[in-house]
């Protein structure tokens, strides 16, 4: 087998291997279970203690929203602060950055809160080494860790009989944070730092290259950074580049590293499921109807960036490497197309090769697989929103067999079904609309400079930034020129909104699942753990998205395609 | 013989009554409980100011004044096809209704006035609570229980069956119904409802499209359908400004046929359509509900409890077997069986007769019973018989009554007692007879089960549902009736409460319980059960406890019910399914045509090769309105429901209305472009 091949072979059945325990473990902690991190206990009580917050305090899903909602208030306000002051900080910032302005501030803030990490300024030049820590690292663990207490709440819901109940979000939140992030992110961070990435609080080092030039090149406190920024799904990077960088991914070893723990914990979210409600076979169905599109993703996306750019070929010209531009070299096109479509999957948005730069196809493919948002999905939420698609195929799929629709024992009713109805309303509007007027303003303005490029790139340009945002994905088609007022404040809103909506939504559904009945499975009961049913969500999710978002996907990159 | 009341499909009157309700129907303050379907008004509106404006402005950059004119033509189709899938629903259960009213027309009532006189008055103008007397040969003016007499009366009017049913008061088969002939004695009655708010007149009412409250089921599949329909709206909006920013100018008419083209008008349009049908079609089967959710319920229902007897067995037990003792002739014992049974009139005593008879041992016994002096029950000897002329003393009970009477007997006991044992092992009631204090032999009496009644158990239980039977027999013999029925489960020895219990317990459960009851003591337990169905020769309260009654009181519509509920439910999800798949080609079709100058890229995509960009839209439209006309009959009929399990039927409906949904289009789409590119 070719290697390039053999190396994403390998990573993909790497990761579902480990993620499979972690699963496992990580339902121990949502139900309080004894697990090895016990340890952290002492430190978690002192937390609580100090912020005078019960631990155990039993909440409803109204009450664990308003939680959520009250910490992301406060993170929001925190780092908007610290953004807007960060030049006039004494410490922590050798390089001398300025103060951030504020429209920017906001998109930034906005974009690391909920976990998108949509990133419109440059690391290097535009942050500190406080904000960097303080801000960004810190929110890249809060945010991941609200991601993964909200679908705690949504596990609990589903188990609950006639209880209102869903567990308390202050504690499942600080423990997705210390038992889940905390050790995960330092066993990558020591695996990344032994493979040469930099964790210093120095400033840039003068360099004399071999001609003789002087460069200065930016450090920083970089692995700790980069090991969060994957485990949670982050993906804002340190540098500019991302892990395109040499500093934030050394080698083809820290490219899988860092690649396997952008699938790691999203995967292992999917089993902790079957675990959490003891129902294995149904995680594999689910972990199946996710894998089989993440890999019709993957094997399209990795054979057209290995059979190189058409125009090229055209030309006579021979690309035994596959399409290499915006690629790096030590990665080749095989690891990067792989990264590409694992980074759009789970709205992680860290880059190793410019997406710009791939082929049209490849470039709709990363489009198509953030407008669905689920194949694995960002932590916590990309179960989250594939509980959507759920909710829908067993409602339509009950009609379909004559029952008022089941799902886990729990009739699925008006009520719920209106949520998710409403809740699938969110992402069409989040990228149809702004893509809308952005592609008037850019019309009709062909000067203002947004787009590096013309004509259907440069629409699917303003599709992905908006696609990107709503998924809370972070990764630009980079072509843009994305640090203007329109984009920071448009963008800033799709994520805020795009963040929120799709967990309060089914985290409501859940807590009414919760008040119901049991109904024991009958003869008549559609099992969810059929092939039949796994049919159906693959139906419903390509349905719903790839049908609401063809006219754009046929305009942008499908146009580009098929002029080339 | 029963006649089913169903109306064909397309009567020409009826059709005729639904075009014209079609266009009322239009009325946009009625449109807007259908979201879907009024979005295509807004659309159609639209299409007619542009085609205006194409007529005085040709220049206005919007196609030609025919094109638009034509697409404004399909656009109004589309509307008065989904009005007419509503209206002839509607006219269906409508004109079914009136058919069993028209039974119950003007008809001389004798009111029974306080002073105990007769009053000669129209049937209309009788009241609640009136009391009314009937007599041989007099036609029922209205609803109501019997609280005097007995009577025969022919329902054949109202249920179709020939026999004449026997109605008394103070039983569970006290209830009457207007329109039906008295055929022998007199009754008093009192009436259960005032004229116009009898069951039937509810059901019409119900199945008024306008007055229908729809089921949560419905509400919550039409909100998913207007979440559908808002989606395509952003759809169709966004592309005008993404198509500008190609350098393409979009007509309203390409934007408004692309946005019909892809909310499901399919569904919407035949939505209410499919829930009023499904009440036809329980009227149809002379089952009248009180609810749409009703009907939809019994689609849920896992557990049904049925009465033994009359339901899973033909009435009473019966005389099967004479089995005489040693040395006893067999015609001989039929003779006396015979003898100790003639004067009984219990069901069981009426079967042994004919049970003799048959064994041709009736005629030479006629003379013997010239002043015979006959023995009546009692509870003290538990033996009935009769003493003859000729001194012989016969006599029949049970078995012990019968072995304490006899003379003792070894080795007849020891093999009637053998008898006894197997006759009651194997769910039968042994009785014993004997003459002159001589046991003579053994009579089996068996409960005969309904033929075919082990299919339909068979059916329920493949849709999941547990069949449940209530007798009052002792456990022995349930158990036996149970096992040969092929019932999941039985309540021997049941006391009224008891059903109630059984209910409670159950839906705690969180099990959806059916039961059909005719008697007072029923009513609790009919009003506790999610569907209860009460028969309509039942009492008043059994009728009022239940939401649905069936006009034949045929203990077995249970069942029927239950499977117009799923095929209502099954036809939503169905159409459903099948009108979103169907996106998938008219967007292979207008797509393409939109952008085939100005991305001419984008032709790759144009996989059907539609002959023009017009002829595309055109085709799309067209297909899509037709398709809710063609749907129409699977609408009103339901999708035939097949208890192949969840999974099965699943596959099944997904291969149908999933893949077809997608593939249709593409051939319908196809051929319409062959005929309109003749055209444009």
């Amino acid at each position: 087998m070719n290697t390039d091949i053999f190396g994403i072979v390998l990573i993909f059945l790497i990761t579902i291997a480990l993620a499979v325990p972690l699963g496992k473990y990580i339902s121990k902690v949502f139900k309080g279970e004894k697990v090895w991190t016990d340890f952290f206990a002492p430190l978690e009580n002192f937390i609580f203690k100090i912020s005078g917050i019960d631990p155990n305090e039993k909440m409803d899903w109204k009450k664990n929203m308003k939680a959520m909602l009250l910490l992301n208030i406060i993170f929001f306000i925190w780092s908007f602060i610290v953004l807007l002051l960060q030049g006039t900080i004494p410490f922590f910032n050798p390089a001398g950055i300025a103060n951030m302005e504020p429209a920017l501030a906001f998109n930034t803030v906005a974009s690391f809160v909920t976990n998108t990490n949509l990133q419109h300024y440059s690391g290097e030049t535009g942050a500190t080494y406080f904000t960097q820590m303080l801000v960004f690292t810190f929110l890249q663990f809060v945010s991941a860790a609200v991601g993964i207490a909200a679908l705690a709440l949504l596990f609990k819901g589903l188990v609950q009989k006639q209880a209102t109940d869903l567990g308390n979000f202050y504690n499942l939140f600080l423990k997705s944070c210390t038992r889940i992030l905390l050790p995960l992110s330092f066993i990558v961070s020591i695996i990344l730092l032994l493979n040469g990435m930099p964790e210093t609080f120095s400033g840039a080092q003068t360099v004399v290259t071999l001609q003789g030039d002087t460069v200065n090149v930016a450090t920083g406190p970089v692995a700790s950074m980069i090991s969060i920024k994957q485990i949670g799904t982050n993906g804002g990077g340190y540098f500019g580049p991302n892990s395109a960088h040499p500093f934030e991914n050394p080698n083809y070893f820290t490219n899988m590293v860092e690649n396997f723990a952008i699938l790691f914990i999203p995967i292992a979210l999917v089993f902790a499921f079957g675990y959490y409600l003891n129902r294995r076979k149904l995680a594999w169905i689910f972990f199946g109807i996710m894998t089989i599109l993440f890999l019709s993703f993957v094997i399209p996306t990795v054979s057209l960036e290995m059979s190189g750019n058409p125009q090229i070929t055209k030309m006579g010209i021979n690309q035994p490497m596959g399409s290499m531009e915006g690629k790096e070299v030590r990665f080749g096109a095989a690891a990067s197309a792989y990264w590409g479509v694992s980074t759009t999957s789970t709205s992680n948005g860290s880059v190793n090769s410019m997406h710009d730069s791939q082929t049209p196809l490849s470039g709709g493919i990363y489009l198509l697989d953030m407008m669905i948002n689920a194949l694995y999905g960002g932590v916590g939420v990309g179960f989250i929103n594939f509980f959507v698609y759920i909710i829908i195929a067993i409602f339509i799929a009950g009609l379909m067999v004559g029952r008022t629709p089941e799902f886990l024992g729990k009739k699925i009713e008006a009520r719920e079904v209106k949520i998710a109805a409403l809740v699938l309303l969110v992402t069409p509007f989040l990228v149809l609309i702004p893509t809308a007027i952005a592609s008037i303003v850019a019309a009709q303005n062909p000067n203002i400079g947004w787009l590096n490029n013309p004509s259907y790139h440069g629409f699917s340009e303003m599709l992905y930034e908006f696609t990107s945002a709503n998924a809370n994905n972070g990764s630009g088609f980079e072509g843009l020129g994305d640090n203007v007022y329109f984009w920071n404040i448009s963008t800033g809103i799709v994520m805020l909104f795009a963040r929120f909506l799709p967990i309060i939504g089914p985290v409501a559904i859940a807590g009414m699942l919760a008040e119901k009945k049991y109904i024991p499975e009958s003869a008549g009961t559609l099992k969810p753990e059929s092939l039949t049913f796994a049919v159906m969500v693959l139906g419903i999710i390509l349905i719903v998205s790839a049908l609401n978002f063809f006219p754009a996907l046929a305009l942008g990159p499908l146009a580009e395609f098929f002029s080339m | 013989m029963k006649h089913k009341k169903t109306v064909k499909l397309f009567e020409p009157s009826i059709v005729k009554q639904s075009i014209r309700s079609s266009f009322i129907k239009l009325n946009p303050v009625y449109m807007l409980k259908n979201p879907v379907m009024f979005t295509v008004e807004i659309g159609t509106l639209i299409m007619l100011i542009v085609t205006i404006i194409t007529l005085v402005n040709p220049l206005a950059n919007q196609g030609s004044f025919l094109y638009n004119f034509v697409i404004t033509i399909l656009l109004f189709l589309t509307l008065l096809f989904a009005n007419f899938a509503e209206a002839i629903a509607e006219e269906r259960g409508k004109a079914q209704a009136e058919s069993l009213r028209k039974t119950r027309e003007e008809t001389p009532a004798k009111l029974v006035m306080s002073d105990g006189s007769i009053k000669l008055i129209s049937s209309s103008s009788l009241k609640k609570g009136d009391i009314y007397l009937v007599e041989t040969g007099d036609t029922l003016p209205a609803d109501g229980e019997i609280l005097e007499g007995l009577a025969t009366i022919d329902e054949s009017a109202i249920t179709g069956e020939s026999a004449p049913v026997i109605r008394e008061a103070d039983t569970d088969h006290s209830g009457v119904i207007g329109g039906t002939k008295v055929l022998s004695d007199r009754i008093k009655v009192q009436v259960s409802t005032n004229a116009g708010e009898s069951f039937l007149d509810k059901m019409i009412e119900l199945v008024e499209g306008a007055k229908r409250q729809k089921t949560p089921n419905e509400i919550a599949l039409t909100v998913l359908l207007a979440s559908f329909t808002l989606i395509f709206l952003f759809v169709t909006v966004t592309l005008y400004p993404f198509a500008f920013y190609a350098k393409t100018i979009l007509t309203v008419s390409a934007l408004v046929s692309l946005f019909v083209c892809l909310i499901p008008t399919t569904i919407g349009g035949l939505l209410s359509a499919i829930g009023i049908a499904g009440m036809d079609r329980a009227l149809g089967a002379n089952v009248i509900a009180k609810s749409g959710k009703a009907v939809e319920n019994a689609g849920d229902i896992d557990i049904v409890l049925l009465d033994k007897t009359g339901t899973i067995t033909i009435g009473n037990r019966k005389a099967t077997n004479f089995y005489p003792t040693e040395g006893v002739n067999a015609n001989e014992f039929a003779k006396y069986c015979y003898l100790s049974s003639v004067s009984d009139s219990t069901p069981e005593g009426k079967s042994i007769v004919e049970l003799a008879e048959k064994n041709n041992s009736a005629n030479t016994s006629g003379e013997l019973l010239n002043e015979a002096k006959f023995i009546k029950f009692s509870a003290e000897t538990r033996m009935s018989g009769v003493d003859l002329k000729n001194g012989e003393e016969i006599r029949k009970g049970a078995w012990d009554a019968i072995k304490k009477y006899s003379l003792k007997n070894n080795g007849e006991f020891q093999e009637a007692e053998l008898r006894v044992n197997e006759i009651a092992n194997n769910g039968g009631t042994p009785l014993a007879v004997a003459v002159n204090k001589k046991l003579l032999g053994v009579i089996q009496l068996e409960d005969i089960i309904k033929p075919g009644i082990q299919e339909r158990f068979l059916r329920l239980r493949k849709m999941g549902v547990k069949t449940v039977m209530v007798t009052g027999d002792n456990p022995l013999t349930a158990k036996y009736i149970a096992n040969k029925a092929g019932v999941d489960d039985y309540i021997a020895e049941a006391k009224p409460e008891d059903k109630m219990n059984y209910i409670l317990k159950e839906q705690r459960e969180g099990k959806l319980v059916a039961m059909m009851g005719d008697g007072t003591n029923d009513a609790p337990a009919l009003a506790q059960a999610d569907v209860a169905v009460a028969m309509n020769s039942g009492t008043q309260a059994a009728k009022e406890a239940a939401n649905m009654v069936d006009l034949d009181s045929d203990p077995t519509k249970l069942l029927e019910v239950i499977e117009i509920g799923k095929q209502l439910l099954i036809t939503r999800g169905n159409i459903t399914t099948f009108s979103i798949a169907n996106d998938v080609a008219k967007y292979f079709a207008i797509i393409p045509a939109l952008f085939s100058i100005t991305v001419p890229a984008l032709n790759v995509l144009n996989i059907m090769k539609l002959s023009s960009p017009q002829s595309a839209i055109l085709s799309a439209v067209i297909f899509n309105a037709f398709i809710i006309l063609a749907l129409v009959p699977l609408a009103l009929r339901g999708v035939k429901y097949k208890p192949i399990g969840a999974s099965a039927l699943l596959r099944r409906n997904i291969l149908i209305y999933g893949l077809g949904g997608v593939v249709v289009p593409f051939i319908g789409i196809k051929l319409i472009d062959l005929f309109v590119s003749l055209f444009f």
